[in-house]
Formats: structure tokens, sequence, C-alpha cells
């Protein structure tokens, strides 16, 4: 049978998944805002694996919610990588320290 | 007995001084813009003192002949926690005694100082130094209470140290005026702490108040040790007067202070400022009386100043420096007495002292004025063809001194010899060797100055420093033409003779007459109190006197005649008759001549070992404390571990967005840790 832990083992991969490439990621930007989306999926999965095992729409309807906002989250994103990339002329994450302390 | 004298007359005995002093002060220097000039300013000065000097004599009458006596608060400055801060007099023989001394002697070095001061610049400043004095001294020894004796106290010593460094330009002033503030403050360090003991357990400063409570404070004893109470405060006291009247090892200021202006030396360091120690201890005989111990430590330093003072006084070749170690020496006597309860006999010499030690004093000063500022003893000689004044009265002033029958000095001194043979207390069997000591080596310095000076060749132009010595411009005017030091001395004028004269009268007299009345009568018989079934000296000290003039009789016969006689013959012998034998005796006794050139190295050991102590000490603090510890590790310190800190913490914002995600990822571990695992 696959029980509600395996939908949220998944989940829980999919996270990590996520984080290591927000740390392993020295070189290119895009792949940390897939890395980004990939979190925002992970906990839809969980949202979706709760609703179905314990038969409440909330779950389901919460996922519309935050499958909208990462568009226009992602939409923004992409806006603010094409000007980063007019001005330093890269996407190299390793060059982004200027907010150094 | 009562009448009472009247409060404004005796109010006007300091006041007068007082205003005289700031018209001259104020008035007369450019403080107040040099309105009143030398003449307006002697004359103000005189008639203050002249007019306390005329009320002291007539309370002096009134008091010995009429019995009347003044104890009472003026003016109550302020009371807290119950101890009442008060101006006030309290007028008997002893106070009336000393005003008389006081004011006489001012006023006898203020008509002497018109003529010495004469070329001086600073002749304004000096008068009202002088008359402001007259203003502390009198306070002191009028006061009924303890905060006006200590006012007194500490006002006499500011004056003095305003005195010595009078010639402030000139540095051995200066390292004077400070040393003799300093070594004071020593002393009034154990002063107050004796008076702050008396008004923690007495609860008042008044010293009638005070003195009905010695029965209680006689039975206490300081908490946390075995020590009587009274020979506590009565140490401490006694730790003043030391100070003040320069007992050992206190007295290395007197010396020194002799570089102020030789009238300053006759009234302060002679006369009055220096027998304030004298004064207090036999005001507070009451306290003095309960404690054995501090009577025979009274005593012992006594002796001890008296004897090795002189010792000093032997080889000084200034004439200002043998006249103060006789000063200090007599101080020395007037301790011993003390310490022998024969408070009125120290007081007794504390009068006569004064009159033929201003004399003396006053008398150096005429000689150093005819030798055009010459102060060495050794080029001086036959000075009495040149002035004769000068001459007779130096030598009745030394004839007192050194205690001839008949002499003022003589009742004083004999007296002290006979009461510390008297006294049974420990220590009393060294006191009077060397008060018997003393008899011998006074007469012999006496008289070695007073040949050297006066008799004998004369030596004026055998002065190696052959520039005048220390006239600081005093004599550049006056003697156009005399570059050369063989210029004869002359008489000085009528205004330095004169009080030189007046001096000398009491000198020779003042003993005679007055020893009855004062030792043995009722003169102070209200302001000196003895325990005479403890301390018999002065019971059987009346017991054998049968009057002055058998005194003196037999007087002839006994050993402090025969001791003065030697010590004058060994003078005129060394002296006169075989001038080659000091020198002879110096080069076999060299060890001994050291120690006393450099005055037992007490001078040595206070600037080497106490002074640079002091100020390595200070160095000390300041390097190591201050500016090491406070600047270095707690002010320094504390900013550059805070940088240290957050040089370290910079590192965390190093810019990358991914450090700062992974250090979000990591808290919410550990808070998701923290809990559900550990708050299950």
């Amino acid at each position: 049978m696959i029980t509600l832990g395996h939908f949220l083992a998944l989940g829980a991969m999919l996270f990590a998944m996520s984080v290591i490439g927000i740390f392993l990621n020295r070189k290119n930007l895009i792949v940390l805002l897939m890395a980004i989306e990939l979190m925002l999926l992970a906990v839809n999965m969980n949202f979706v694996a709760f609703s179905y095992y314990l038969n409440d729409m909330a779950g389901q309807v919460f996922v519309f919610f935050i499958l909208t906002v990462a568009a226009a989250e992602s939409a923004i994103g992409l806006a603010i990588l094409v000007l980063l990339f007019r001005n330093k002329s890269s996407i190299n994450v390793d060059e982004l320290n200027t907010l150094k302390g | 007995m009562s009448q009472t004298l009247n409060a404004s007359t005796l109010l006007a005995v300091p006041m007068a001084p007082l205003v005289g002093s700031l018209l001259a002060g104020i008035l007369g220097t450019s403080l107040g813009g040099n309105w009143i000039g030398r003449r307006l300013s002697h004359t103000l000065t005189i008639l203050g003192v002249l007019v306390a000097f005329i009320i002291s004599a007539m309370t002096l009458k009134s008091v010995a002949l009429d019995g009347a006596r003044f104890n009472e608060t003026l003016y109550t400055w302020m009371v807290v926690g119950g101890l009442k801060m008060e101006v006030g007099f309290l007028v008997d023989g002893l106070t009336a005694m000393m005003m008389c001394v006081v004011t006489f002697v001012s006023l006898m070095v203020h008509i002497y100082t018109i003529g010495y001061m004469e070329e001086d610049e600073g002749y304004n400043r000096f008068f009202a130094y002088i008359s402001l004095f007259t203003f502390s001294m009198l306070m002191l020894v009028m006061s009924n209470n303890m905060l006006q004796l200590f006012f007194g106290w500490e006002a006499v010593g500011l004056v003095s140290y305003l005195l010595i460094g009078f010639w402030f330009n000139k540095p051995t002033a200066i390292f004077a005026n400070v040393k003799a503030f300093l070594v004071n403050r020593v002393g009034d360090f154990g002063f107050i702490l004796g008076i702050g003991l008396i008004a923690a357990y007495a609860g008042t400063l008044n010293y009638t108040e005070a003195f009905a409570k010695t029965d209680a404070l006689a039975a206490l004893t300081l908490p946390g040790t075995s020590w009587m109470l009274v020979t506590v405060i009565s140490i401490c006291l006694f730790i003043g007067a030391m100070g003040k009247s320069a007992q050992f090892p206190l007295h290395v200021w007197l010396p020194d202070s002799m570089e102020g202006p030789t009238p300053i030396s006759a009234l302060i360091h002679a006369a009055t400022m220096v027998t304030a120690g004298i004064f207090m201890v036999a005001r507070m005989s009451p306290i003095f009386e309960l404690s054995d111990t501090a009577l025979s430590f009274i005593m012992v330093i006594g002796a001890i100043t008296a004897l090795f003072m002189g010792f000093l006084g032997i080889i000084q070749n200034d004439i200002k420096r043998v006249v103060a170690y006789s000063t200090l020496s007599q101080l020395g006597y007037m301790t011993v007495a003390l310490g022998a309860s024969a408070y009125s006999v120290a007081v007794f010499h504390l009068m006569t002292h004064a009159f033929f030690k201003a004399l003396l004093f006053l008398a150096a000063g005429s000689v150093i004025m005819g030798m055009h500022h010459n102060q060495d003893i050794r080029w001086m000689g036959g000075v009495r063809k040149y002035m004769p004044i000068t001459w007779i009265t130096s030598l009745l002033g030394s004839l007192a001194l050194i205690g001839t029958p008949l002499f003022a000095g003589f009742y004083s001194k004999d007296s002290i010899i006979e009461a510390v043979h008297f006294s049974n207390l420990p220590g009393a069997g060294f006191a009077h060797f060397a008060v018997l000591a003393g008899v011998f080596v006074t007469a012999f310095y006496s008289f070695r100055m007073y040949f050297l000076v006066f008799h004998g060749k004369e030596r004026y132009d055998q002065n190696p420093d052959a520039h005048h010595g220390h006239h600081d411009d005093a004599h550049h005017g006056a003697h156009d033409s005399h570059h050369e030091a063989a210029h004869k001395p002359h008489e000085s004028p009528w205004v330095v003779t004169v009080p030189l004269v007046l001096l000398a009268i009491p000198s020779v007299v003042i003993g005679f007459l007055t020893i009855d009345p004062m030792l043995f009568g009722d003169f102070f018989k209200d302001a000196i109190h003895v325990n005479l079934a403890k301390h018999p000296a002065m019971a059987e000290l009346a017991k054998l006197f049968h009057g002055p003039a058998q005194m003196a009789l037999h007087g002839l016969s006994t050993a402090p005649f025969w001791l003065a006689l030697s010590g004058v013959l060994l003078a005129h012998y060394m002296y006169m008759v075989n001038p080659a034998l000091p020198a002879a005796i110096k080069r076999m006794a060299l060890p001994v001549y050291t120690l006393l050139e450099n005055k037992y190295y007490l001078d040595w050991f206070n600037e080497n070992v106490l002074a640079r102590g002091a100020r390595s000490l200070g160095m000390g603090l300041w390097k190591g404390g201050d500016q090491a510890l406070i600047d270095g590790a707690l002010v320094n310190g504390s900013w550059k571990l805070v940088g240290w800190f957050s040089g370290l913490v910079r590192r965390l914002q190093s810019g990358f967005i991914y450090h700062y995600a992974f250090a979000m990822i990591l808290g919410i571990f550990v808070l998701m840790t923290y809990f559900v695992w550990l708050n299950k």
C-alpha cells in the first residue's frame, strides 16, 4: 500500500534536493530560481497528500493559492535576473557579494 | 571672682589686626590697585596691633587682679547632627597671658619691620601678612572650642607658608615653605584624628563641655583594641603639637624656615606659632593628665629634641640657624615640662622664651642688616664696636637664654629641670639627663655665636662669597659705592633698636616678677588642671620655692649654673683664646661632625626615602594604575574587545546568498529539533 508517509517522504526528498541545489550551485542564478520553484513544489506535494488522505478539500484549494503566488514570484525573479544580467553581464552566483559586511 | 569681660572689647583684639591686614593687603597691593602707600600701610597695621595690645594688657589686668573671666559663644556657625560648630572666646589666665605675649611681640616685630624691610618691594604685603598672622594666632589662643583652635592652627600654618616663601623668586624659599607646610600637615593629620575622637566620644567640641566628661572618657578603651581612649586621644593631639611646635622628628621644617625674612623668624618661629602646640597641650591638660603613657611619650620626645637639636646648633655658621636650633631645643624643654605635668612651668618658659628668643632673632637681623646681608658668623667679629645697642641687647638675651640667675630664662629653665627631676614617669631619668646636658650645650652654642659675632678680630674681608649674599634686590639702591665686602657695619636705625630694647627689658625682669603668681599662685588655677596625687612635680616644686630672690641665690650652687658657666668658658676658650682648636677638633671627630652637618641624615631620609617613595608611588599608580589599567585595560580594552568580536561576526555576512539560505535552513533545523524532540 502507498501510505501518506510515502508521499511525505517524497515531498521531503524534493525539498532536500532543492535546498542542496541552492548551496551547491555556485555558477548559475537560473538554477537557483529553479531550486526555489522546486521547494514550492515540494510543499504543494505535501498539501495534496494531506488533502487526499484526510479527505479534506482545503489542502488542494491552498495549492491553488501557492501556485499562483509561485508563478508571480518567478516572473518577478526572472525580471530581476534579466536586469541583473544587463548590469553585470554575468549570472554567476559567486560574483554576487557586494552586500558583504 | 567672676565679673565677665566685655564681648565686644574682646572681639576687637583679633579683629583690629585683621582689619589692618585687609586694608594693607588689599588697598596697598596690586589687588586693590595700589591705593595706599608704605607709610599708611605700616601705620594702619601697627595701629591695629597696638589696639590689640592695649586691650590685651587691660584684659590681663582684669584677669589677674580682679579675677575676671569670659567663656561664651559669640556666633553659632552650624549644628551638624548635634555637634555645634561655634565661634567663641574663653579668656582666663592662660589666654590673657598668651594674648599679651602675642600682641607685644607682634607689635615689636611690626615696628622693627619698618626698618628691616625698608627697601623691599613687597613692603605692604609683608605688613598685611604679619597682621594676618596676629589675627590667626589670637583666634587660636582665645578660642573656647576645638574647631576655632583648629581654624587658628591652620591659619597660622598658612601665613607661615606665605611668609617663609615671601621672596618667592628664590627657589630655596619655595622649597622651605612647601616643606614647612607638608611637615605641619603630617602633624595636623594626628591632630584632627584627636579632635575627631573627642567629638565622637564627648559629643562636643567646646572645651568646658568636653572637660566635664573626662571621668567618663577615662574609663573607655578604643573599640577593637585594648588601648585606653584617653591615651590615643592624647597621643593624636600631641602629634599635632609635634608638627606645629617642631618636635623630633617633625622638626625638620624649622631650620629651613629661616629662608624667610628675619622679622618673621622672630614672630612666628620663635615666639608664637611654634608655641601653639605647647599652648594646646596646656589648654587640654585635663585630658592629658589622664594618660601616663602619653605624658611619658611627650617627655621623651621633648628630651630628645632638647638635647639633639642643641648639638646641631654647635656647628652652624649661619647666625639665624644657630638661633633656630636654639628655638628647637627650647621647645624641647617646654615639651619636657608638659610631660612632667608641670604645664604652668612650660607655659611660663613659653613666655620668657618668647621675649628673649624674639630679641635674639631681631638682634641677629640687626646684625645682618649691619653686615650688609651677610649671615655667616665666620666672617663677622668685633661688631660690638659698631653696633652697641645690638651688642648689649644680644648679650642680655643670651644671658637670659642660658639661664643666668636673676634673668628670666633662669627661673623658667631651672623650674623645668627641677620638675622633671620630681617626675616619676618612665623616661623621666633620661629627660632629666637631657635637659641638664642641654644647659651646657645651650650655653656653649649661644656664647660661641656671641663671641664670633661681637668679639674677636674683624673678619669681614675674608668672606669668600664677596658678593652680598642674600640681599635680593633689597640693598642695591641705598648703598651706592661699596662693592667690597670690607665695608664696616653700622648701627641700625631706631625703629630696629627700640624694639630690641623693649624686648630686652622683659627678658631680664619678667621671670623674677611673675614666677610666684604664675607657678605657685592662682593665676592658672582654672585653666590648667594637674592631678597632684599621680604627678607630684608641681607640689614638690612648691615645697622648695621660697621666693625668686632666694631661688636665684640658691641657683648659684646648683648644677645648671655650673654647667652653663663651663659652657661659656669653653666657648670663650675655643673661639677667643685658641681659635685653631675648633678646626682641630673637627679633624679629629670628622664622623661626628659629618653626622651633625647632615642633621642626623633626617633631611636625607625625608627627601630620598619618604619624598622619593611618595613620588614613585604616584608615578607607579599613574603609569600602572591609571594609564595601563584604567585607560589601557578597561577603557581601551573594552572597545578593542568589541572590535575583535565584531570582526569575527562580520565574516558571517559574506554577501553570498547561499550562505544566508544555509544559515536559515540550519536555524530551522535547530528550532525544529528543539520544539519537536526536546519538548516531547
